[in-house]
């Protein structure tokens, strides 16, 4: 029996994208199904009654919230070919408590520097910035994250980077500045297919958070 | 084989050290507890734990490993015995979305129910542990959310079964009773008084005034 898979996703969200580009690593064809946030379809609420939220993997009907425990889920299922855990439990630890530190840290820090201004904007900024060189600093010299291979963490932060030109337009700075290690394993990540076909244009991210500051100042 | 050298860093009294204290009983492991003094951090834990400077930390043949549901995933990985995930992949995903939520949804608000002064804020917090409680109450099937054994979502909410009847009559508030949550309350019974769980729980009465003159001392401070 073919295996039924469908991902309830939108386009612009970071953690969307690391199951589309989990997804596309492991060579799995699914039913992408685009969400309205502010007018949340029947079956986002009745696949992810908790939180309402996306990403949703819906494998056989079955449905898997939370974008880091669905890629861990993609990777034990489709478990043929490129592992995205490093075999060692150290490893995989580490893996695991840099995806949730991303998790807890990236996007709250984006908010707080994204409408506010002057000492609240800049203070926001400086600590995005500090997040960004902890990661960089995770990565040390190694090729990627996972080590010679692509995995679990940069699968994790990858998406993040097509926010990049967003955070450095409001924030005023340069990530290639700040972090050119870490822009240097951004290209490395767009070697791979699985990133360069699934991530979105920068620029169609900044115009839609444009987008979006226009609707809420308009409130 | 080299010696296995294993210590936890924490403190008596926090529901997240106790996770893995209960995750290293379960699978035999014998280690060193080094209890540390968080209003003066140690060299120690700000070397293992540069990022978040808190406890839970294990540190294994030196190696350290933070957030105790990584560092509980973790031990069930580096030992054998008995396992705290099961083995399908479906299963694994369940346990880990619920381990969350009680982190992200649940306890946080329990504590934020209790250690605050500001009454709309109480209220917020306390709707919300409401809700988060009865989305456990619905998920409680069995006799433990592992089934027949209790696993990482036993273990996690080891947070929801001790701590929080704790600190709720430290406030006098309602949060976790009986009456609302009748199947989450019988497995708090029955999880508390397995004989691993039982080993790891720290005193209550030190606990209990531990928490119950920081209380006072938010309500002194706010006057």
């Amino acid at each position: 029996m073919a295996d039924e898979v469908v991902l309830l996703d939108t386009w612009v969200s970071m953690f969307g994208m690391r199951v589309r580009v989990a997804l596309a690593e492991k060579g799995v064809n699914y039913d992408y199904k685009e969400q309205d946030l502010k007018n949340k379809s029947p079956l986002l609420l009745e696949m992810n009654p908790i939180h309402k939220k996306i990403p949703v993997l819906i494998h056989n009907g079955r449905p898997i919230c939370e974008s880091s425990i669905i890629v861990q889920y993609i990777d034990e299922v489709w478990n043929d070919q490129s592992p995205f855990m490093p075999s060692d439990p150290y490893d995989r630890a580490q893996a695991r408590f840099w995806v949730d530190f991303s998790d807890k840290k990236i996007y709250e820090t984006w908010k707080k520097m994204w409408l506010s201004e002057g000492e609240e904007h800049e203070a926001g900024k400086k600590e995005l910035i500090s997040i960004f060189k902890q990661l960089e600093d995770a990565l040390g010299d190694k090729i990627f994250y996972g080590g010679d291979s692509f995995g679990f963490l940069d699968i994790g932060l990858i998406p993040f980077s097509c926010w990049f030109y967003t955070f450095e337009t409001y924030g005023n700075f340069k990530m290639e500045a700040e972090c050119p290690k870490l822009m240097a394993w951004v290209k490395r990540c767009f070697q791979r297919k699985a990133v360069s076909n699934t991530l979105p244009d920068d620029k169609k991210v900044y115009d839609f958070v444009l987008a979006m500051e226009k609707i809420l100042k308009n409130k | 084989m080299a010696q296995e050298d294993v210590k936890l860093l924490g403190v008596v009294g926090s529901p997240f050290v106790c996770r893995v204290q209960i995750a290293l009983k379960l699978k035999g492991v014998e280690y060193k507890f080094v209890t540390q003094d968080l209003q003066n951090k140690s060299e120690e834990l700000l070397k293992y734990n540069p990022i978040h400077k808190k406890v839970p930390v294990l540190v294994h043949n030196e190696r350290p490993i933070n957030e105790s549901l990584v560092i509980v995933e973790y031990i069930d990985e580096a030992w054998k015995g008995k396992s705290i995930l099961p083995a399908d992949p479906y299963q694994r995903a369940l346990a880990r979305f619920w381990a969350k939520f009680i982190d992200d949804k649940v306890f946080g608000a329990a504590w934020k129910s209790v250690f605050t002064v500001n009454e709309e804020e109480r209220e917020k917090n306390v709707k919300e542990t409401h809700e988060g409680l009865q989305f456990l109450e619905d998920e409680l099937k069995g006799k433990f959310f592992g089934g027949e054994e209790y696993g990482l979502v036993d273990i996690a909410a080891v947070n929801i079964a001790f701590w929080v009847p704790l600190v709720q009559e430290v406030a006098g508030l309602q949060l976790f009773t009986n009456d609302k949550f009748p199947k989450l309350y019988k497995w708090s019974q029955e999880f508390l008084s397995q004989p691993t769980i039982k080993e790891c729980l720290p005193p209550r009465d030190p606990i209990f005034s531990f928490f119950k003159a920081r209380y006072e001392s938010l309500l002194a401070s706010a006057k």
